[in-house]
């Protein structure tokens, strides 16, 4: 039995089907979705959806961050940011993460949620290199 | 009576204003269309948002402590407006409407006794209240109507706004906007967005619905979906107001042109009539001129 797997972003949905499982990057862990699946809520960390048809991979997709919505049949998808695999460009990325180191060491260090957020910014622009086959330079 | 070649010239400056909005209509027909498929691309995004808050508000309901953004601050004192006009003109009535929408809003607000500030979105809406209203606008917003509106426009004026409800600066925010009908109509609309209206009817149907799990803990989802939510909602007002200033246009350039067509025939007329006129009375002259003889 399949589940209902959509991956919506705030300017489209770029993936709507039926797939055997997908496998989400959840904040605190992946997490897989499938069928008769426990209703869950989660917010989600940049990463990779991967997406199971036969036992194999079909799709990838990153998500910068988001929220997921499961019930036993159908999986919500709320991507801040969506792209397919293929598309992702190293270089941009790594530009976006010295943007984001600089800023985060130009940022006030008391201010905790501030500091959080380009934290939650900068993993998820090391985890888009990654998914783009690049090297995550200077780790945290 | 205007000379022949000033009738000529009439005629040729109307003729090519014709052209001008017949292609303005074209122009926005094919904006429009783009507009529309954006508008209903973003709706499943918005759909799904709600039915997260849906479920996440029925289990928060009454409690104390809740987020500036959910609850609001308790009071109802001042009043944030939003406006949102085009950047251009030339579209008939429609920044016309949201301005004088706004205008009985802040004077009806004003005598309940409420603060009011304004932060216009558009240069249409604001140089209406900066003359209007200067000392109430707090900030304003340029370029929302271009080409086209990418999600971060509205995530940076949500996040503004968040900004400003955290820090207390006003109770009540109202976005005031187009709401999109179709091409004809857009009716000027006003949508709460801070406290957060949730449907009502949420309570009686998640009694029914499964239980869900949260992780993390429920108030750190809505503490992040909530700020999440204003983004959507304003993009999608942003959105629907951007397919309304093209459907607005173009109804506008089609009937400047319709006009412009009928006051080049009846100037073609008159042109007709007159030239016909001098070539009777030079006839008449002619020949009064040779019985003379």
């Amino acid at each position: 039995m399949p589940i209902e797997v959509e991956i919506v972003s705030p300017e489209k949905v770029l993936f709507s089907r039926a797939v055997e499982m997908a496998v989400i990057p959840g904040l605190e862990g992946d997490i897989a979705a499938m069928p008769d699946r426990a209703p869950m809520m989660l917010l989600l960390r940049g990463g990779v959806v991967e997406l199971y048809e036969n036992g194999v991979v079909t799709d990838r997709f990153f998500v910068a961050g988001g929220f997921a919505d499961m019930t036993a049949t159908r999986c919500t998808i709320l991507a801040d940011q969506a792209t397919a695999l293929a598309d992702l460009s190293v270089a941009d990325a790594q530009a976006r993460l010295a943007g984001l180191e600089a800023s985060y060491d130009a940022a006030d260090k008391m201010n905790v949620p501030a500091l959080d957020l380009l934290m939650a910014k900068m993993q998820s622009a090391r985890a888009e290199i990654e998914a783009a086959g690049g090297e995550a330079v200077k780790a945290a | 009576m205007a000379s022949l070649k000033d009738l000529r010239a009439r005629i040729g400056s109307v003729k090519s204003t014709k052209k001008i909005t017949s292609a303005m209509k074209m122009v926005a027909a094919a904006k429009l269309r783009r507009a529309q498929t954006r508008a209903e691309a973003a709706r499943p995004y918005a759909a799904a948002m709600r039915r997260m808050l849906a479920e996440l508000g029925a289990g928060t309901r009454g409690q104390s402590g809740l987020p500036t953004l959910l609850a609001g601050t308790g009071n109802d004192r001042i009043h944030l407006l939003i406006p949102l006009t085009s950047d251009r003109g030339l579209a008939g009535g429609f920044n016309a409407n949201i301005n004088r929408k706004t205008r009985d809003l802040i004077r009806q607000l004003q005598a309940e006794g409420k603060t009011v500030r304004l932060l216009p979105v558009g240069r249409k809406g604001h140089d209406y209240l900066m003359r209007e209203f200067s000392d109430l606008v707090v900030d304003h917003v340029h370029g929302s109507g271009g080409k086209e509106i990418p999600f971060s426009a509205a995530a940076e004026l949500g996040e503004r706004i968040a900004a400003m409800a955290e820090k207390g600066e006003f109770d009540v925010c109202t976005v005031v906007y187009n709401r999109f009908q179709n091409v004809m109509s857009q009716t000027p609309t006003e949508m709460q967005l801070i406290p957060l209206a949730l449907p009502a009817n949420d309570a009686a149907a998640s009694a029914d619905a499964p239980v869900y799990e949260f992780e993390p803990g429920e108030e750190e989802l809505l503490s992040s979906l909530l700020p999440r939510n204003l983004q959507v909602q304003l993009y999608a007002t942003l959105l629907e107001s951007a397919a309304g200033e093209q459907g607005a246009r173009m109804t506008a350039m089609d009937n400047a042109t319709r006009n412009a067509g009928k006051a080049i025939d009846r100037l073609t007329l008159t042109y007709n009539r007159t030239r016909q006129t001098n070539i009777t009375n030079e006839l008449i002259e002619i020949i009064s001129g040779a019985q003379a003889l």
